[in-house]
């Protein structure tokens, strides 16, 4: 059964090619082209569940060494070989289990959604490529087949944000993306460049087999040039400018390609390598930095964005802060795990946003909304299971996810205390947004014109049980990894161990140890008589429930209080409103600064200077030639005396 | 070798010139027959070059096919021509490109419609004469023969300032040759009088012995003119010209072959000639090409023509060839090779879709488009797959090309691989901008909105280019196959030459040239730079 | 006697017409004139031949004076020829005024 993992990824590659070509031309009947989208996911998604229970038919420590299935030769130059090939272990197949579960309900949910829209089997199309872009990052078994599944994923979210192209903002938001990925890609190849020139090869394989025989500077470049393209297609700081515009695109392409799939690629990446990263104690520090100030700088600004995609943008930028957070202290499987719950909620968050959109008849500003619940019962319940879930209020799955990173933030060899308290507050800031996000869209008054009001509906039910679906994996998802702190076994944890690694130690020193040995509170799970980790989890869980009341507080108990509030700070608030004009500054520095170098080459180099050189040589025959033609008198007597002179001067010669 | 029974190669060289000789034959005025009769013709030639393709032996790294005829005995120059898997694809690349000119001139040759397929035809003789010449002579007279013919088709059928840049090509072209030419005749003289062999012959030359300096000049000779075709900055700016007034099929052969005869005569002639020149040439010749592809790209972005945007383009991408070639090591090189008939691909297919914008609205400028995805979707596709190949995306033919090539680079120096690198980002910002500014937004201007949509005959232009960019991006040892082991053999050549010339003491370098009978004697001596 | 005369005057004579034709060849305007000026330098010509071959005691010069003539016979006949055609032409046979090769 586990040979047969090249399917996975093949059948929505079969379905885009269907779609996209017969479908097209054929103009095919809107049943036939979601049966085929939907049911190449199904099939993708059976299988996977198949071969992962065939993975788990072998004893835990076979899973990591399974050997992987190559389809042929792809790129074979001198001692460079890659091949097609894919790799199934425990890693890869819950990504290719969440990546195809996940896409084949937000497909479902696609078919209502998008039913009345003319590029509906162009939508469906580039879905399928998606995931079959996506489904070939997570199961390819050497760099270079990641590459091209990292690149087609940015490929597909160009496409599919720009999907509305004969508008402006989406057109731009989708060359934006495409460009600023590639600025993360040129770090992925430098990577892939240094990896084969130290080690020869490009398979995972091969790579981590011969990692040991790296050193240590060599091994931090790689990792840091590899966490350069995370942070581009994760949208980390500072490359993490294109999410809130992709925002533009279909609400489902928000849900699957920037919540659920492709912005978790860079940690997945990372988690892959997590033998070298454990090599490079300054990159993890590096990455956990890097995550933990994205994780509350984007929360900064979810807090007072009005828009509701906007808001779930930034809140996934934060999100995948907490997960680079995570592998960033050693802590791989808590921030796959956090991958896999924020796949659920965050998926199910835009897909209600979407419903909701679908009620308001394309409303997105909160501020034009309100007391829809009772209209739209499910999305309000499910959407709100979804913000308990990322909330982090226990019992949902992202309590236990969150939780973890936390407490490895905390607690792990790589922790340390303020990388712990910058994660809290930013949890707190979480809750608090997005309860705000509940409380204006669903509760209180409602703000709406009277004609979208009369529209207020619930969506159809081929959006709904979907909704349905994610909500209960947002709640029961996170049951594979009670911690053993509250008495479970986090069966998440132990299943990724043969390629995670067990308790993230790494190489036993880490970079901030270095520092302040006094904060590095490595490995304390008991201090004091006290358990640490419950008294961590408590206090997050009350941050939360704070966040909460401070929301509750100013956006149903007291509304008039945010006005007033924003008048009284109004430069703090216009700065963090305008998302501290960090695009801006983008666009004058890189934009325009790399318009006017081209401008100045073109102008003042090539047509000046280049080109003037070359005129000027033909220039210079001209002249020259104007020069000497005034030889040609027309007269013949001057010919006459060119002779006689010519002569006289040539006997003169001849006679010394 | 020659496993075919008959003169393959000859019969592939100088079929278009008797094609074109036949058409001499035809009256005028039957413009349909004439354009019917030059599509046969270079469908048959493209159909009589694939047994070379099919029957080339992957197993030997020397030259295939050879066809050898004395021709002026007293100076050693010979009829010598044959393939390796270095200029074989590039036949290919030949043959299949101008079967793709031939079908997209239909409509838009207005005038002359004889004297054009003729020019055509014998161009195309030239550039495959070129290509498997193996005797300096023979090949600088091929070399001398492609100009001509482009000279004729940008000044007689291009654009309103067709008289500029064709003398300006041709001229710019001419000067590199000349002095090439001088170089050729030195080597021929050197090798004669050190070996006593008056010949030509490219093979036997490679061993030539020179004293160091003088190859210096030499190389620097050759470079000179490989360096204005390919175009190397700083000597591009015929390109843009040459482009922008030519006709859309002249774009397309002058983009798709022309250009990479100047990377093949570094791989075949200026290299392997001058070992050691060649490599001390590496530093500047690889800054050269790394300003080409920073400079080109930048450029690139701010033009408002859109031919000459991608003209510029073509700088950048053929900068990433010489980065390659220049990396001497196996990825490098082969990702090089690759890249010429990458770019001769999509770089082609990109002259040719900017040639049917024209042909709907005779103008070339980015902002009188805007919005046409709506009412051309079809073209849209096609466009968006052949910018994705420019742009070098997984998948296609461009990224294993450019991958292979900044792997090499960044093996030999990982300077240069950074600098390179920096291209694909730029790349992408210059390309999406412009399909954006053309085919996505609102339809700014009324006139886009009646546009049609791709007809039959421009369907069939693209859909081969098409399926080579999926097939050469998807199964690339394919091609890979066929110049593996003529690269192997090309780099160990070098190398191996360079070694020699290195280590040569003092005894062994020296030659002597004439003694008498005396003890006096002449000697050649090779000395080693400081 | 003949032989009693040095034969350098015999050559400053004919140097001395031949320098005459050759200063009126380049200076005078009409045509025709110019063209017994070029009969004057091919006089003096083959007066230098007719001494030499005197004084030389050979047959050689005596030749040659016979192809010169012709040739100066050929050529006035073919010359005046074109002049006549140049008067109906351009109207005029003044040298100066015939410049069509003028760039």
């Amino acid at each position: 059964m586990i040979e047969l993992v090249w399917l996975i990824p093949l059948f929505p590659a079969i379905g885009f090619l269907f779609n996209g070509l017969i479908g097209r031309w054929f103009n095919l009947d809107k049943r036939i082209v979601s049966w085929v989208a939907c049911s190449a996911l199904g099939l993708s998604f059976l299988l996977s569940i198949l071969i992962f229970f065939s993975l788990l038919q072998l004893a835990p420590e076979a899973r990591a060494a399974v050997p992987d299935r190559i389809l042929f030769d792809w790129i074979v130059s001198g001692e460079l070989k890659t091949v097609i090939g894919y790799k199934v272990d425990p890693l890869s197949i819950i990504m290719a289990l969440v990546v195809s579960g996940v896409s084949f309900f937000i497909h479902v949910y696609s078919v209502g959604y998008m039913h009345d829209d003319p590029g509906f089997t162009r939508y469906f199309a580039y879905l399928n490529l998606f995931v079959f872009m996506m489904l070939t990052l997570v199961l390819a078994n050497n760099f270079l087949l990641m590459f091209v599944g990292w690149e087609g994923v940015g490929l597909c979210s160009y496409l599919l944000i720009g999907f509305w192209f004969d508008r402006d903002a989406p057109a731009n938001a989708g060359k934006k993306a495409f460009v600023v990925n590639r600025v993360g890609d040129f770090g992925f190849l430098l990577a892939m460049f240094l990896i084969f020139a130290h080690l020869g090869t490009l398979e995972f394989n091969g790579v981590f087999a011969g990692a040991h025989a790296l050193g240590p500077v060599t091994v931090t470049i790689i990792t840091l040039l590899l966490f350069v393209g995370a942070a581009g297609k994760s949208a980390q700081i500072p490359l993490y400018v294109w999410l809130p515009d992709a925002m533009e695109g279909p609400t489902p392409v928000s849900s699957l390609i920037h919540a659920a799939t492709m912005v978790t690629s860079g940690v997945y990446m990372i988690a892959r390598c997590n033998l070298l990263y454990t090599m490079a104690p300054v990159s993890m520090a590096v990455v956990a930095i890097v995550g933990a100030a994205t994780a509350i700088f984007a929360a900064s600004m979810g807090l007072l964005q009005v828009d509701i995609k906007r808001v779930l943008a930034y809140s996934t930028i934060s999100q995948l802060g907490y997960m680079f957070l995570a592998v960033g202290v050693g802590a791989f499987s808590a921030g796959i795990f956090h991958l896999m719950t924020h796949a659920f909620f965050k998926g199910l968050l835009f897909l209600g946003a979407g419903s909701v959109m679908h009620a308001m008849s394309g409303e997105l500003d909160m501020r034009n909304m309100g007391g829809i619940w009772k209209k739209t019962p499910i999305t309000f319940w499910t959407f709100l299971i979804a913000t308990l879930a990322i909330a982090g209020i226990p019992g949902f799955s992202g309590f236990f996810s969150k939780d973890e990173i936390l407490w490895q933030a905390f607690s792990s060899n790589h922790g340390y205390v303020y990388l712990w308290l910058v994660g809290a507050v930013a949890a707190g800031m979480t809750a608090f947004y997005m309860f705000r996000l509940v409380f204006v869209t669903f509760l209180g008054t409602c703000r709406a014109s009277e004609e979208v009001k009369q529209h207020i509906h619930e969506s159809p039910s081929i959006m709904t049980i979907p909704l349905i679906v994610l909500a209960v994996l947002s709640v029961i998802g996170g049951y594979v990894g009670i911690p053993h702190v509250l008495g479970g076994r986090n069966i998440f944890h132990e299943f990724l161990a043969p390629v995670l690694g067990g308790h993230p130690e790494g190489t036993g020193h880490a970079a901030f140890s270095l520092v302040q040995s006094a904060f590095a509170s490595g490995g304390a799970a008991e201090g004091g008589g006290i358990n640490m980790e419950l008294v961590l989890m408590g206090v997050s869980v009350a941050i939360a429930i704070i966040g909460i009341f401070i929301a509750f507080y100013l956006y149903i108990r007291k509304p008039e209080v945010p006005k007033r509030l924003g008048e009284r700070f109004k430069t703090l608030y216009t700065i963090v409103f305008n998302k501290y004009y960090v695009d801006e500054i983008y666009e004058a520095c890189f934009v325009k600064g790399t318009k006017r170098l081209g401008t100045f080459f073109w102008r003042e180099f090539d047509d000046g200077v280049v080109d003037r050189s070359v005129n000027l040589v033909g220039g210079l025959m001209l002249w020259l030639g104007r020069l000497l033609r005034r030889i040609q008198t027309g007269r013949v007597q001057g010919y006459a005396l060119g002779i006689i002179l010519g002569a006289v001067i040539i006997i003169i010669f001849l006679i010394r | 070798m020659n496993p075919v029974g008959f003169p393959i190669l000859t019969a592939v060289t100088f079929f278009p010139l008797a094609g074109a000789i036949l058409l001499l034959f035809v009256p005028k005025a039957k413009e349909e027959f004439l354009k019917w009769m030059a599509l046969v013709i270079s469908l048959v030639e493209f159909v009589i070059s694939l047994p070379l393709f099919i029957y080339f032996d992957e197993g030997v790294a020397g030259m295939q096919f050879v066809d050898r005829i004395p021709w002026i005995r007293e100076w050693g120059v010979s009829y010598f021509i044959g393939v390796d898997g270095i200029s074989l694809l590039l036949v290919l690349l030949t043959t299949f490109l101008t079967v793709l000119c031939i079908v997209s001139s239909w409509r838009s040759v207005g005038r002359m419609v004889k004297e054009y397929m003729i020019v055509f035809l014998i161009l195309e003789t030239g550039m495959i004469g070129v290509l498997v010449a193996l005797d300096l002579i023979l090949f600088y007279v091929f070399w001398e023969v492609t100009l001509i013919p482009m000279y004729l088709i940008i000044g007689v059928w291009g654009g309103p300032r067709r008289i500029y840049a064709a003398v300006k090509f041709f001229l710019y072209t001419m000067a590199g040759s000349v002095l090439m030419l001088v170089a050729i005749l030195a080597l021929y003289f050197l090798h004669g009088k050190v070996t006593g062999e008056y010949t030509f012959d490219v093979l036997k030359l490679y061993q030539a012995v020179l004293p160091i300096k003088t190859q210096y000049l030499m190389f620097a000779a050759f470079a000179l003119a490989f360096a204005i075709k390919v175009p190397m900055f700083p000597f591009h700016t015929w390109l843009p010209d040459a482009h922008v007034e030519a006709p859309t099929a002249g774009s397309v052969i002058l983009a798709g072959v022309l250009l990479k005869l100047g990377t093949y005569g570094f791989i075949r002639f200026a290299i392997p000639l001058f070992p050691v020149a060649a490599f001390k040439a590496v530093p500047i010749i690889s800054i050269l090409a790394l300003i080409g592809i920073i400079y080109g790209a930048l450029v690139s972005m701010m033009q408002d023509d859109l031919k000459k945007l991608v003209a510029f383009s073509s700088v950048s991408h053929l900068g990433f060839v010489m980065l390659g070639m220049f990396a001497f090591n196996v990825q490098g090189v082969q990702g090089s090779i690759y890249q010429m008939l990458n770019h001769g691909v999509s770089t082609g297919a990109l002259f040719l879709i900017v040639g049917m914008l024209y042909e709907r609205r005779h103008t070339r400028m980015i902002a009188d488009f805007g919005g046409l995805s709506k009412v051309m979707p079809v073209f849209a596709t096609f466009f968006m797959i052949v910018v994705l190949s420019s742009i070098a995306l997984p998948g296609t033919n461009g990224f294993v090309g450019e991958f292979l090539i900044l792997l090499g680079a960044f093996k030999a120096n990982p300077v240069y691989g950074i600098f390179g690198a920096t291209g694909v980002i730029l790349a992408a910002a210059y390309m999406l901008w412009m399909f954006q500014r053309v085919m996505f937004g609102a339809i700014t201007h009324e006139e886009n909105r009646a546009l049609k949509d791709l007809n039959v005959r421009e369907i069939v232009t693209l859909v081969p280019i098409i399926i080579l960019i999926v097939w050469m991006g998807v199964f690339p040892t394919f091609f890979f196959k066929k110049m593996d082991l003529s690269v192997q053999r090309f780099l160990y050549d070098v190398k191996a030459r360079y070694a020699a010339a290195m280590t040569a003491t003092p005894e062994e370098g020296r030659l002597i040239l004439a003694e008498d009978g005396n003890g006096s004697r002449v000697e050649l001596v090779m000395q080693e730079k400081e | 006697m003949l032989s009693s005369i040095p034969p350098i005057c015999y050559l400053i004579v004919s140097a001395l017409i031949f320098a005459i034709g050759a200063v009126g060849v380049l200076v005078r305007r009409n045509a025709i004139v110019i063209f017994m000026c070029i009969e004057m330098m091919l006089g003096g010509v083959n007066l230098t031949l007719i001494t030499a071959a005197h004084y030389l005691h050979s047959l050689d010069g005596v030749l040659m004076v016979f192809f010169v003539m012709t040739v100066a016979a050929a050529e006035a006949a073919v010359g005046l020829a074109i002049f006549v055609l140049l008067f109906r032409g351009r109207g005029t046979i003044k040298v100066d005024e015939i410049n069509l090769l003028k760039w």
